[in-house]
Order: C-alpha cells, then structure tokens, then sequence
C-alpha cells in the first residue's frame, strides 16, 4: 500500500511539525507514505469566496501531484472535504474522480484503512476536542448534535486510546469557530466572537489544550488565546496520537 | 423603517458586536431555542423519518406546483374563497389595497405573515393612507419602533423587556420602567384587543395550503390570527405559491415538524383550519408568485422552496447568534434568507451568501432537508461568475491562483512569507490587518514541512 501525503498549504507553511506527526504516525502503522514535492494547495480558499471557475490550474496540478496512489491522506478535515466534493478537471475528469474516491481525512484512515486498535501514545494532560464543522458535518468523523441518530466519534475513539489523556467535557459540543476561510477576515467580527466563545467553553471546562483535526480552526482559536495571554494551547490531533 | 441601503452584512455584524454583552444575550437565548428544539426532535424515535418524508412530499409538491395551484383555486373557489394571483410583490399589494378600497376601509389588523414583510405591504398600505395593525406581539412592538422583524417565528427576538417597556411607554403610555413581562403583556392584551374588536379587515399569512381540499392552516401561537379572521367581516390570506400541501393527510408530517422545530413545542397552540367563509363574511386568498418561479428554474436552488419558514436555521446559525436579524438587510434573514433573497436581487444581496462558515448545521436541522449550506457555497459561486464581486476581490484571486498553480512560486512566496513574520512583524501585525486586529499571527517556522523533507525523508 503506498499512500500519498497531502498536507494543506498553511501546515506546510506555518505547522510543520503537524505533517511531520502525520506522517511518523502511518509510518509506524507500516505504511509506505510518498509527500509528492510540487504539492500547494487543494484550491479551497478561492473555491469557497466564489472563484470555483479560476481554481482550474490548481485542480490541474493536484490531480498531476497525487494521481496513480491506493490512498491520499491528508491532516485537515477540510481540505479533504474540498477535493472531495469538488475536485474537477474538464481534461482529466477520470483521474479526478480517482482523487475524490481515494482521498482520506487522518483519523478516518486510521480508523476505518488501517483498522487502528491500539496506539503507543502518552499525554497526561486535560485535552477539549474542537470538532471542525467539514471534518464532522462533511465527512462525517463524529455524529452531529442536529440529528437523532446514534453516536459515534472517530478522533474520539483515538484519543481514547492515547494514555493519560483526558477529555474534557463542552457545553456546546460541536459550534462552529468561526474560522470559515476568508470569513475569518471578511467577517472579522463575528469570526473573532465565536472564536472567543469556543475558546471560553473549552477554558471554562478545565482543558490545558484544545485539539482538533483542522489546524485551520486551530490558528484561529491559537490566535485568540495568545491575545488573551491564556496558557491553554493548541495541538493538531496527529501531534496527540503521535506524542510519547 | 430603518433604511439598510449599500450596507453590507460584515458592515452591520460589526457594529452588532459592538456591544459583546448584548451579543452574548443574544447568542444564549437562541442557542436555548435550537436546545429546545433538539430535545423535541429527539424525543421522537422516528424524527429523521420524517424529516425525509417531508423532504419528499415537497420534492412532488415542487415537481407539480402549476397542477397543484389550479386544484388549489378550484377547490377553494367551490369553498366560497376568492383566489387571486399576484404574479409580484406590486400586484399583491394593490390586491389586497383594491380589496380595502373597495370596502372604503381605511384600517386593518394583519397576523404574522413573512410573505407581506418580503412585498413591503406595511409601507405601501401606510402610503395609501392605510392604517395597518400588527397583531403578533413581536411584531406590534418592533412596528412600533418602526423596525423590521428581526427574525421570522420571534420577531422581536433582538430585544430585551427594557427596550419593550421603554416602547411601550412611549406608545401606550405604560408605567416608565415597569420591566415585568407580565405587566407589559397586559397591556399589550388590552392594547390590541380593542383593535381587534373594531377591526373590519383582517389579513393573514398562511403556513400550509391543501390542494385536495381548498383549504389553508395558520399556525399561531398567540391566537391573533384567528381573533383577527373571526371578528373580521372580510378575511385575506396571502400565500406564497410553494405553500401548498397536495392531501390534508400530508399536514400530519408538516405539523409535527413545524412547530418541534421552530420552538420545541410539540404543535402550535392554534393550528387553525380555514375552509369557507362563515355567513356575511368574505374571503380571499393571494397567491403570490414574486421570484418563486425563477428560482423553481433553478436546478441547484429550487430546494429552497421547500422551506416552511421554521426558522431551525436561524437559531442554530453561530453567524445568525451573533450577528443579529438586522444583519441580512432582508425580511427573511438567516442561512434560508441568505439563499432566497439572491434570487429576487443579485447585486442588492450579494454579500449573504458570504455570511456563513459553510459548517453545516443549518442543513442538519432544516425539517425539510434543504441542503442549505451547499446552496450557499452554489450561490457564491454564481454571484462571482456574474460579476457581482470587487475587482480587488477578483485580482488576488488571481494572484493566489497563479501563486497556488506554481510550485515554485508558492515556495518563494511562503518562505518569503515566513521571513517577514519572522524578522519584519510590523509589516502584517497592524491595523490593516484584519486577523491581527483580535487575534496573533502564527509564529512561523524557519522550514516548512516540504524543506524538512528534503532534508530527513529518501
């Protein structure tokens, strides 16, 4: 099995250490992982402001990047959602539904691919789950509070198995941030008060770290904390399960 | 009425926050609204049923309107109704004017109806020298304040007892400063009461309308709408077009979820069945097109036309919460508004499909399973495309295409990137900053992944 890595453009950017836990973690499950080197970005911010129709070089470039794989997995919810639902080519279309078939969000790959049971992982800390809305709503890695249906939680099966690790419970178990792409700065305001207010449920229950499997919603609520001089970091759920 | 005119979403949003204790009042009061609603829904085992079920009667209801409205006006006209149709929000208003000036009427008691907000009845009427009472309570203290409703089932909802009191004081001379709920319900009983009593026309919306039977349902749970019809020697009921229902039995899905949805309740206090006219009264229903026929064309919007106006939407929105209703300068605000109001006014309305995080929630509450948040990525899509977005918009999207399309580039940029941040913060961390304005920027790293590796991977 040979998977590709996909790591959204800010990870690469700003939070390597994120793609590095990623990619440490399928290593150790025993797979063979490839990071194809002219990877950018899977075309979500000029997708979702309205630009769908300009995106088509960098739809291009993705489906060169990643075609011909049995698996792509990629750190981030989000990005996983976006090729999935919209990755696009007049020229390769196949090679694009290949793309949407085979792409994975991490802790899917671990729970549902690779049947993951046991983790050799330790963080004693109180840890709050920030559940992002495409990883959770999009791709359905945890039951949504909206329905009447039965529960279950992907991430949250995996950090159950991390030793030490202690969730804590929210109020409000799954709003939105309000990191939403270029809403975070289109609409600044109302971005910034539901970051406030996450990051105020999750302090409010005692959590000494806020996870997530976006690291997106994770800058945004980082943001506000170390504006708030809080000492309640964040940390990309890859960097839990991978932490000795 | 406040004028919102070239004022856009973000604009209005910001200066809502502006007062955070207030934004949080409103956030927890509607977020105690989608609780409510999420105890009721999940008290019934077989709520995601019928939540499909609805979906699919809808869905036929959509597929066959024209078959559907012509059964609908020759049932009712058997009945004693008089149906007319309305092809915009001009034609409904003159309708319902032409009915009061035939009667040489010049007051009217009006019930909750989202409909007449959306055509601007109030105005019109008030311009023709009509003298028009809200019998809602929220609806009667925001006409007061000469606001429009600020969400579609609590129309009032942006205010607190203090503001109501205040009003109230001002309008119906009540006692300053008296906040007690009880008191100032009381005096609103009495208040409108008296407007019932001489009220000659009574206009009401309509919640469904049966096609089999001829026969339209209000649901209230004031009872306004029924006082207002029964006291009434002439009863108009305005609807629009995508309100009808084909069978009686179909209202048994419908009202289950209207009233679990909207507020928690099981079922509206009144659920009011309206068939003939009683002896010496008239009555008249307004079939209202107003855009409804566009967006039934559009293939990736029709959906919207399910919606019957719950307002599940609103309460779950974490934008709604905290921006407020006034926000959307439209009647029907919210993710559902946010969809419809484009249809009738791209440029006037561009900006509310961008009022949203896309999370999703307003879809998974929605009784009628509009995919609500797919509608709103659709839409910015086509308002981009037919130009309705800023140049400077369209140019740094091209600019992160081009950047995004070229690996080397976004190499280049990122390390450049990371360089500024790291040696001349200033550059980013100021006032033309947006996310700096509330919140740090990343530290960033001296490598990014892909140079980490080069170094430590092959």
């Amino acid at each position: 099995m040979i998977v590709a890595l996909f790591v959204p453009c800010y990870v690469d950017q700003f939070y390597p250490q994120v793609a590095i836990a990623s990619l440490e973690l399928l290593e150790k499950a025993g797979v063979e992982v490839v990071y194809p080197p002219k990877q950018t970005c899977c075309g979500q911010p000029m997708a979702n402001s309205g630009f769908e129709h300009l995106a088509n070089s960098c739809n291009e470039l993705f489906i060169n990047n990643f075609s011909g794989f049995d698996y792509i997995v990629c750190p981030s919810g989000s990005c996983t959602l976006h090729i999935k639902e919209h990755l696009h080519a007049d020229k390769q279309e196949e090679k694009a539904g290949e793309i949407r078939r085979r792409v994975y969000e991490l802790t899917e790959f671990l729970t549902d691919v690779l049947k993951i049971e046991q983790l050799n992982a330790k963080f004693p800390h109180k840890v709050g789950m920030h559940q992002s809305c495409h990883g959770q709503r999009g791709l359905r890695l945890s039951q949504m509070s909206e329905l009447n249906a039965p529960a279950f939680s992907k991430p949250g099966k995996l950090l159950k198995m991390v030793e030490g690790l202690e969730l804590v419970e929210l109020d409000r178990v799954d709003e939105c941030c309000g990191f939403g792409g270029t809403f975070c700065v289109a609409e600044e305001a109302v971005s910034v008060k539901m970051g406030k207010d996450r990051v105020e449920d999750h302090i409010k229950h005692g959590a000494e770290y806020i996870t997530g499997g976006d690291m997106s919603c994770l800058m945004h609520l980082e943001g506000i904390l170390r504006r708030q001089n809080s000492k309640v970091k964040v940390k990309h759920i890859a960097e839990i399960l991978n932490s000795q | 009425m406040t004028n919102y005119a070239d004022k856009d979403h973000a604009s209005l949003a910001e200066k809502f926050n502006v007062d955070e204790p207030r934004v949080n009042w409103h956030d927890e009061t509607l977020w105690w609204v989608r609780v409510k609603r999420d105890k009721a829904s999940k008290s019934l085992p077989e709520w995601e049923l019928l939540r499909e079920t609805a979906s699919q009667i809808k869905n036929n209801v959509l597929s066959n309107l024209s078959e559907y409205l012509i059964q609908f006006e020759e049932e009712a006209t058997r009945n004693g109704i008089t149906v007319h149709w309305a092809a915009d929000a001009k034609e409904h208003n003159e309708i319902v004017h032409g009915l009061l000036q035939k009667h040489g009427i010049t007051r009217m008691v009006k019930s909750k109806s989202m409909l007449t907000e959306e055509c601007h009845l109030n105005e019109y009427l008030q311009q023709q020298g009509i003298e028009v009472i809200d019998t809602d309570l929220g609806e009667r203290i925001v006409q007061m304040r000469k606001e429009p409703p600020s969400h579609i089932v609590l129309p009032a909802i942006h205010l607190k007892k203090q503001d109501v009191s205040d009003t109230f004081h001002e309008h119906l001379h009540t006692e300053k400063g008296n906040y007690d709920p009880q008191f100032l319900t009381h005096a609103a009983r009495l208040h409108l009461r008296e407007k019932f009593l001489t009220g000659k026309l009574a206009l009401t919306g309509v919640n469904f309308a049966i096609a089999e039977t001829g026969e339209f349902v209000v649901c209230t749970n004031e009872g306004n709408a029924d006082m207002g019809a029964h006291l009434a020697d002439i009863h108009i009921a305005c609807m629009g077009i995508e309100k009808l229902l084909p069978q009686r039995k179909h209202l048994s899905v419908f009202l289950r979820l209207l009233a679990r949805s909207a507020t928690g309740q099981p079922i509206t206090t009144y659920s009011s069945h309206f068939k003939k006219p009683r002896k010496g009264q008239e009555m008249h229903v307004v079939l209202v097109d107003n855009g409804r026929s566009i967006q039934l064309g559009r293939k990736d919007f029709r959906n919207s036309l399910k919606c019957i106006r719950c307002a599940a939407c609103f309460n779950t929105c974490p934008v709604y919460r905290r921006s407020g209703g006034h926000s959307y300068h439209t009647a029907v605000a919210g993710p559902i508004g946010s969809i419809l109001a484009p249809n009738i006014d791209m440029k006037q309305y561009a900006d509310l499909p961008f009022a949203s995080t896309l999370c999703g929630s307003c879809s998974n509450v929605c009784p009628v399973k509009i995919d609500i948040h797919d509608q709103l990525y659709k839409w910015r899509q086509v308002l981009m495309k037919e130009g309705y977005g800023s140049t400077v918009k369209k140019m740094g999207m091209k600019g992160m295409t081009f950047t995004l399309s070229h690996p080397g580039v976004y190499h280049f940029a990122g390390n450049a990137g990371r360089w500024v941040l790291r040696n001349a913060s200033f550059i980013v961390n100021n006032k033309l900053n947006p996310w700096y304005k509330q919140r740090d920027m990343p530290s960033p790293p001296e490598e990014s992944f892909g140079e980490w590796y080069k170094k430590n991977r092959k």
